[in-house]
């Protein structure tokens, strides 16, 4: 380790604007970056399971509240959920005495549940429109076999519905991703941050934000690769048989 | 012929450029409103701020009358090329970009930074020591970034905001143990403002001038040497009887 940072710093002798300095602030943005996306992805995900299901209901009371909350972070931009939720709780009385400002002080954590809530709102969306449109063969087939509506759901709708939902849901995580740019305005220094950063001190917006642009791509490109391994794996049933 | 043709035509450019350069006996100055508390209007539409003072006070001196021609920001160069005023005192901040197009005046002001911190802050002074594992606030990009970022960030955690008004919201709600901003600003949102409680901490900045600059200049056409002359002369005599420091004081005092 040691000897690969004197390589580096050898190889950057040259280079004004990408110093081990400015190379550590991309590096300290990456792992923000995936901190953040990955952590508010996976409360998300978790959360809208139950929400998809929920959103499908035949009862009032839990459809539309679903509805409402999807509808309105779907319906506003993540921008304005991100502002709301830093600069705006601070106008809650009392917040900062009490125990809520101790999670809401840092920057991260408001993003975090901003990002997740919004992520959570598509998700929740994506899922009911593939537990929806499960054909209605499977659903009558599992009633012929006796299975009662719980357990048709556990082991027929989800399990199919996840995975025609995966190509859309693959979609979302590459949105996320890019959205998350934006934690930069509440002061978090991840991979646009730092970007920004560098801009500002160097004045040199094409090196700065070509290098991140370079860095989201690679990002990018795990997440796709990612997802089509999964969906070669999950979904082999309905490729063409080879062989 | 054409020689003498040359030479006269030459002989009238001289002519009428030492003319221009000496007589005036008005001086218009180009000016970029509102900008507080350099330029800006008071309720009832008149001119004022540290710059409209001090270019008064600066044409008393001189002996000439001024008047101010309102020009906005992104035309103020074209306008005095043009001749729709003698010069530019519109918070020009002196660059080499910009001496390529104009004559400077010597710097008139190099507006100050200041730190600001809620009136209980325990901060008594700037230093290292002081500000370990403090959260410092400055606006991304600034002069202010630049300066607090190599001397105080390996020691605090320094919040970078897009604007000034995100950065006094979470000043105000105790996110921040202090700011670092052009006082003029700090002043008029946090010092001036209603609510809340605040205070400047130690000394106000203008130096070292890689981070806080050549200050301001009054800008002037490049053959207008004499009146840059005059202008200069005016600010010396300005600063030696204590006129400069008395509108000083009315826009960049903390209390």
């Amino acid at each position: 380790m040691e000897s690969l940072l004197t390589w580096l710093e050898n190889q950057l002798a040259d280079n004004s604007i990408f110093t081990l300095q400015t190379l550590s602030h991309y590096a300290d943005g990456l792992t923000t970056t995936v901190q953040l996306v990955f952590l508010s992805l996976i409360i998300g995900l978790i959360a809208a399971v139950p929400l998809a299901i929920g959103r499908g209901s035949r009862h009032a009371w839990i459809k539309w509240p679903i509805f409402a909350y999807t509808y309105v972070f779907r319906g506003t931009p993540l921008l304005i959920q991100l502002y709301l939720i830093y600069y705006g709780v601070v106008f809650v009385d009392g917040i900062q005495e009490s125990w809520l400002w101790v999670i809401l002080e840092d920057p991260f954590i408001p993003a975090l549940i901003a990002f997740t809530l919004n992520t959570a709102a598509y998700t929740t969306e994506i899922f009911r429109g593939a537990i929806k449109s499960t054909s209605k063969g499977e659903i009558e087939a599992a009633r012929a076999y006796g299975m009662s509506p719980g357990l048709t759901m556990r082991r027929i709708i989800i399990p199919s519905a996840f995975r025609r939902a995966l190509p859309a849901y693959g979609n979302e995580v590459i949105f996320m991703l890019h959205a998350s740019a934006i934690a930069s305005v509440v002061t978090i220094m991840d991979l646009t941050g730092a970007a920004r950063f560098v801009y500002a001190r160097y004045y040199a917006p094409f090196e700065a934000f070509l290098f991140v642009a370079a860095i989201y791509l690679c990002l990018t490109f795990a997440i796709l690769y990612f997802f089509r391994h999964l969906e070669k794996k999950l979904l082999a049933h309905l490729q063409p048989q080879t062989g | 012929m054409k020689k003498v043709l040359t030479l006269s035509l030459l002989g009238l450019a001289i002519a009428a450029t030492s003319a221009q350069a000496q007589d005036y006996e008005e001086v218009r100055i180009g000016v970029d409103v509102p900008y507080e508390p350099m330029e800006y209007r008071t309720a009832d539409g008149e001119l004022t701020g540290f710059d409209i003072d001090l270019g008064n006070a600066l044409c008393d001196e001189i002996g000439v009358s001024c008047e101010w021609v309102v020009q906005g920001w992104d035309g103020i160069i074209p306008g005095l090329m043009a001749r729709k005023y003698d010069a530019i005192m519109s918070s020009m901040t002196i660059n080499d970009d910009r001496r390529e197009q104009v004559l400077f005046s010597d710097p008139y002001i190099t507006p100050p930074s200041a730190w600001f911190a809620p009136g209980g802050t325990e901060l008594e002074e700037i230093s290292e020591e002081s500000l370990t594992d403090m959260t410092i606030g400055v606006q991304r990009g600034t002069l202010q970034d630049n300066y607090v970022t190599d001397m105080y960030g390996d020691v605090a955690d320094i919040n970078r905001y897009a604007t000034a008004d995100d950065m006094v919201l979470d000043m105000e709600s105790e996110r921040l143990d202090i700011l670092f901003l052009d006082f003029p600003v700090g002043k008029s949102t946090l010092l001036d403002s209603e609510e809340g409680d605040y205070t400047v901490v130690g000394e106000m900045l203008t130096e070292p001038k890689e981070y806080f600059g050549d200050g301001f200049g009054i800008a002037f056409r490049q053959r207008d040497e004499a009146l840059a002359e005059q202008f200069n002369e005016a600010l010396e005599t300005l600063r030696e009887d204590g006129t400069y420091d008395e509108i000083y004081a009315r826009y960049f005092e903390a209390k």
